[in-house]
């Protein structure tokens, strides 16, 4: 079987879950995490985003691949989960209480 | 200690001689006024529903859910390729002509007619009736005379705008005025990567434009945004804008460039480091054609080196924001009462090459919802302590002065309806 993500991500793997389509989906996975958990993930993902700007800079929104797809959707949730870990230090946004702001149009990758 | 120039008055308040007394907020807390607002702002002036991008084909169609009008329309690009809207309403018994499980949400799709789901009277894309179930029942039903009820449609630049009101004959172009004009010719038809955001917000939909026609409010209730020391620097600075302007009901804030890149980089967090992009937008900006120094004049008006973006507030529900890196931001805010509304805030991108530049736009994009969810919650506190009525009158500074125009603009659409429908004998509501 093809691995989840490209050659050169294996370290991804055990945060495959966060390979989910649409932001929505995204921000509610962030909302359901522990700040544990989005440590976890961000530790392992954010130097893999830092090294890999050639990388993503070749992948062709066009020809997109699956396993690019899965590795664009999983940064594309290391964008939301930035917001707790850099800023937050909680998965909410503090203050914004029982707002909410959903996503209901987004890019189709 | 001033960092842009200001008018020779020596305020942009008294320049614009809009006056500079507290104002009440009693029309953002009243439920009176509000209904003064429906009649005499919503159902009379031009409204932006969406862009053409929303209609690709003929047969293409969105409903939109105007509560404040007490309607819902249906637009749809027709055979001949027009853009039309009609009263989403069918002429049988009333029922709404066009939903999808859920009759109070939005829908869109692509048909070749519209099937009422009631007893299938049909109506063709021009809004023709075209077939009567069981025709023979009826008595001596002209066809002719039961076509969709059509409302006022034109485009200006993309942007699809409906007026409820037939007697408003002032064309969209003459209504949108001087900023209107001196946009023309941005390539918005070149921005289709659209991501599109929704909310239910517990207040007066003006004042939620408030907080987004002023960006003194930014440094402080965003400075979580930052890294520590940062904020704390960018509280010291506060916030200026270079250039203020109202026409008619419209009216503009131009500002500097904040960070998009930032000067200096420790401003910024790691993940903006790393994908060079932020709250305004991906710091590379794309190519549509334009240099800055030939963007249309009415946008970066003060021609000013340090220029971020522009926001313009179009009377009453339509704010567009015009980027320095090549991008757009819209916002609505439609009244579902006098304390809630619906607020929308959509992201339109030069469509992604590569993956980078994908996750530079959801990075916008993101922060714009981040953003947007510390200034929803806060107006929610906001409408709670107006309502106490404990405080009456507020001070609004020079940098205040969009806000200050636009609650004095609904009161003037609202007093000269009073007057006219007085005139005219009239009820001023229905």
């Amino acid at each position: 079987m093809a691995s989840v993500f490209p050659d050169g991500f294996e370290a991804l793997e055990p945060f495959a879950d966060w390979a989910v389509r649409g932001e929505k989906a995204r921000y509610a996975k962030r909302l359901a995490s522990t700040m544990d958990e989005l440590d976890a993930f961000y530790n392992v993902a954010f130097p893999l985003l830092e090294s890999s700007k050639d990388y993503l800079e070749q992948v062709s929104m066009e020809d997109i691949s699956e396993q690019d797809k899965r590795l664009l959707w999983l940064f594309c949730a290391l964008v939301t989960v930035a917001f707790p870990v850099e800023a937050w230090r909680q998965p909410r946004v503090p203050d914004s209480g029982p707002s909410t702001i959903d996503a209901i149009l987004e890019p189709a990758v | 200690m001033p960092h842009f120039k200001k008018p020779a008055e020596g305020s942009w308040t008294e320049h614009l001689k809009i006056g500079t007394e507290p104002v009440s907020y009693e029309d953002s807390i009243s439920p009176e006024q509000y209904e003064r607002e429906r009649e005499a702002i919503f159902k009379r002036t031009w409204l932006n529903v969406g862009r053409v991008e929303q209609l690709p084909r003929k047969g293409s169609y969105f409903t939109k859910e105007l509560d404040a009008a007490r309607t819902s329309v249906v637009v749809v690009r027709g055979t001949d390729g027009e853009v039309r809207a009609f009263h989403n309403v069918c002429r049988h018994r009333g029922n709404k002509l066009v939903w999808n499980d859920f009759p109070r949400e939005e829908t869109s799709g692509v048909c070749r007619q519209f099937t009422c789901k009631y007893h299938a009277w049909r109506y063709d894309l021009d809004g023709k009736l075209a077939f009567v179930q069981q025709e023979g029942e009826f008595f001596d039903l002209d066809k002719s005379a039961y076509g969709l009820k059509q409302v006022q449609t034109e485009v200006w630049e993309g942007f699809v705008f409906v007026n409820l009101d037939p007697e408003n004959t002032t064309p969209l172009r003459a209504y949108l005025g001087e900023f209107a004009k001196g946009i023309e010719g941005y390539p918005f038809h070149k921005l289709t990567q659209v991501h599109k955001y929704r909310a239910e917000i517990g207040s007066n939909w003006k004042l939620f434009i408030d907080a987004f026609a002023e960006f003194y409010h930014a440094p402080i209730l965003h400075s979580g945004q930052y890294m520590a020391d940062e904020a704390r620097k960018i509280q010291k600075y506060g916030y200026e804008a270079l250039h203020y302007d109202i026409d008619g009901p419209h009216s503009m804030v131009s500002s500097w460039g904040g960070i998009a890149p930032p000067h200096d980089r420790k401003m910024v967090k790691p993940i903006e480091a790393a994908l060079h992009s932020g709250l305004f937008g991906p710091w590379d900006a794309p190519d549509i054609g334009l240099a800055l120094e030939d963007l249309p004049p009415a946008i970066n008006p003060s021609r000013d080196k340090r220029w971020g973006m522009d926001s313009f507030v179009f009377f009453p529900n339509f704010m567009l924001l015009i980027w320095r890196p090549n991008w757009v931001l819209t916002y609505h805010y439609w009244p579902t009462s006098y304390n809630t509304h619906i607020f929308e805030g959509t992201c339109y991108f030069v469509p992604p090459e590569n993956a980078f530049q994908r996750l530079q736009q959801e990075l916008a994009a993101v922060s714009f919802k981040e953003y947007g969810l510390q200034d929803g919650n806060t107006l929610e506190a906001t409408q709670t302590m107006l309502e106490s009525r404990a405080v009456r009158d507020f001070p609004l500074n020079d940098q205040e002065v969009l806000l200050r125009h636009l609650h004095r603009t609904a009161r003037a659409y609202v007093d000269d309806h009073q007057r006219r429908s007085a005139e005219a004998g009239t009820p001023a509501t229905s």
